[in-house]
């Protein structure tokens, strides 16, 4: 194409520039890296496909015989409302810890920073055990009036057996992550909206519940869904004490049999199992709670971006020319 | 009776004072623009009308409500005033809205369930609140949007709907605070003419903003801030032609 430009030497120039004309066709960027890194990606899958298959000390019919097996699944079952039992007390102390560190003034935010320090810095096994040898500090325990009568008295090795301990310590240890989770996410959530909120006149504790808790849940979610898939596998700590959760249970059977790698292999798949419908479970909840946010997206696009393995450009770049 | 009365306002913030001892009445049906160089208490004195600021002394009345505090008796020769619950607090701010500056829509509701949110707190029943939505959404000219989230609409159309939500709680007054400083200069216009729109219908207004033109235009009464103080108030006339006070004339000298 030719263009005129005009040059205050001579009175008017033709150009014949070397730019576009025509039809455009726009090509993107060749990316050999990426072709490169999938073959390698490629030949080592298939070598591990391979072992799987060939190597026969994997044993996957033995696997496939126990996987179902009463006393698997009896021990998965005790994992699995372990998980759920302590997520729950946990996140509802957590909850509790969050609004002492907001709301409580200064002696309850105290008590809830020195909670959260301590049970942090402890390893959830530590605590486990702690608890589990509480008899050996306190023999006995008792309900009565503090400094005063004892009411009732308890011999502690029967109070707190085992199943018990696990629970408490597991609980504790959720509920000071959970107090972090929780706190951060209302934090997170802009103060102008509660000034809005106020200034409509809703009452603090409706300003909570629809105005600050939703905003805040987006942020708080994918956290608590990290801590409960965290939480899922730290259960398989109670087999230190004895507790026939789903690792235990494997463990009593490969000590008689002595397969250990086929049993160890039922536990990891179940765990995998598990923590799959988890995540599936933690993508819905999300989507619920992203109402009005750009970035929400349905589940069949990400399914369809994973089996591309291309990502697609952010929603907000393709939406920017929507704005009025 | 003022709808707004404002007697002694103090107020510091970490040994800074923001309000040095403000008084102000605006009349009912009045319309007050607050002007003021940045940091001079404007806003502060707004967020303090509606309890939204807690003041370190003073009063504010709207209506002859005592805002935030009731009296408790006396003490030798002081009124006690005590601060009230916060539920008490938030029924007296129902009759006064409020305009921010970042609109603060309420992002996870739609427009329709922001102008409802309000109403439906004070016990309306839902067909009658979306009713009302639907005609303060057609006054701020975004009839059909009701389905919107805030984040589609351009920053003008959220200032209208903020606008729209304020007024869905049928207030005695409405407080703006600088409304049209976020937006893009194109926009600034259809957020003023819904405001001057209210005005017109004899509303009782605040307004703390920049726009000159606008004050000149629409404002019963000039109130010109500096350094905590209320420097100056008139009709704007008196105030643009010919301001008193040489802290206002160097101020509008400067942004004109």
């Amino acid at each position: 194409m030719a263009t005129t430009i005009l040059s205050p030497a001579r009175a008017a120039v033709d150009v014949h520039a070397d730019g576009p004309a025509g039809d455009v066709r726009l090509v993107p960027r060749r990316r050999p890296g990426r072709w490169a890194a999938a073959a390698v990606v490629a030949v080592l899958g298939a070598m591990l496909l391979n072992t799987l298959v060939t190597n026969d000390r994997f044993e996957w019919p033995t696997v496939a015989h126990y996987f179902t097996q009463e006393a698997v699944l009896k021990g998965l079952w005790l994992t699995l409302w372990l998980t759920a039992v302590t997520f729950a007390a946990g996140f509802v102390l957590g909850i509790g810890l969050a609004a002492m560190r907001l709301w409580g003034g200064p002696l309850l935010q105290a008590v809830s920073f020195g909670f959260v320090w301590i049970v942090r810095s402890v390893p959830p096994l530590v605590l486990l055990l702690f608890w589990f040898q509480l008899a050996s500090l306190y023999p006995q325990l008792s309900l009565g009036i503090p400094f005063g009568p004892a009411f009732v008295t308890f011999d502690t090795t029967h109070l707190i057996g085992a199943l018990v301990a696990a629970f408490i310590a597991l609980t504790i240890d959720v509920a000071a992550f959970a107090a972090e989770i929780v706190r951060g996410g209302l934090v997170s959530v802009d103060p102008g909206q509660t000034e809005a909120a106020r200034s409509l006149g809703l009452s603090p504790r409706r300003i909570f519940r629809r105005i600050v808790l939703p905003q805040a849940m987006p942020a708080i979610i994918p956290a608590a869904g990290n801590l409960l898939i965290g939480l899922l596998k730290s259960t398989s700590l109670v087999s230190v004490i004895a507790v026939t959760d789903l690792l235990y249970s494997v463990q009593l059977v490969y000590n008689q049999n002595f397969k250990v790698m086929p049993l160890l292999l039922v536990a990891t798949i179940w765990y995998i199992v598990i923590t799959s419908v988890l995540a599936v479970g933690q993508y819905f909840v999300e989507r619920r709670f992203n109402r009005g946010r750009r970035d929400a997206r349905p589940f069949r696009e990400i399914l369809a971006d994973a089996a591309r393995l291309r990502p697609r450009l952010p929603r907000t770049a393709s939406r920017a020319g929507e704005r009025g | 009776m003022s709808a707004i009365e404002v007697r002694g306002l103090r107020k510091s913030f970490g040994g800074t004072e923001v309000l040095r001892g403000i008084d102000l009445d605006v009349a009912q049906g009045e319309v007050a623009i607050i002007l003021g160089p940045s940091g001079s208490g404007k806003s502060t004195l707004l967020r303090c009308i509606n309890h939204l600021e807690r003041p370190d002394a003073g009063y504010v009345r709207v209506n002859d409500d005592l805002i935030g505090y009731r009296e408790a008796g006396r003490r030798g020769d002081a009124s006690v005033l005590r601060e009230l619950h916060p539920r008490d607090v938030a029924r007296q701010r129902r009759r006064i809205g409020m305009v921010f500056q970042q609109f603060n829509l309420f992002p996870h509701f739609t427009v329709l369930e922001n102008l409802a949110e309000g109403q439906l707190a004070t016990g309306i029943a839902p067909a009658e609140a979306a009713e009302r939505g639907r005609e303060l959404l057609a006054r701020v000219g975004l009839a059909g949007r009701e389905k919107s989230y805030p984040s589609q609409l351009s920053g003008g159309q959220q200032q209208r709907v903020a606008i729209a939500r304020t007024l869905a709680m049928r207030p005695d007054v409405v407080l703006f605070d600088e409304p049209t400083s976020a937006l893009d200069p194109e926009l600034v216009g259809e957020v003023l003419a819904v405001i001057r729109d209210l005005a017109e219908s004899g509303m009782t207004l605040v307004v703390v903003t920049h726009e000159i033109g606008f004050a000149r235009d629409v404002a019963d009464t000039v109130v010109f801030m500096d350094d905590g103080r209320i420097v100056e108030t008139g009709r704007p006339e008196a105030i643009f032609a010919d301001a008193e006070h040489p802290r206002t004339r160097e101020f509008l000298a400067a942004v004109r």
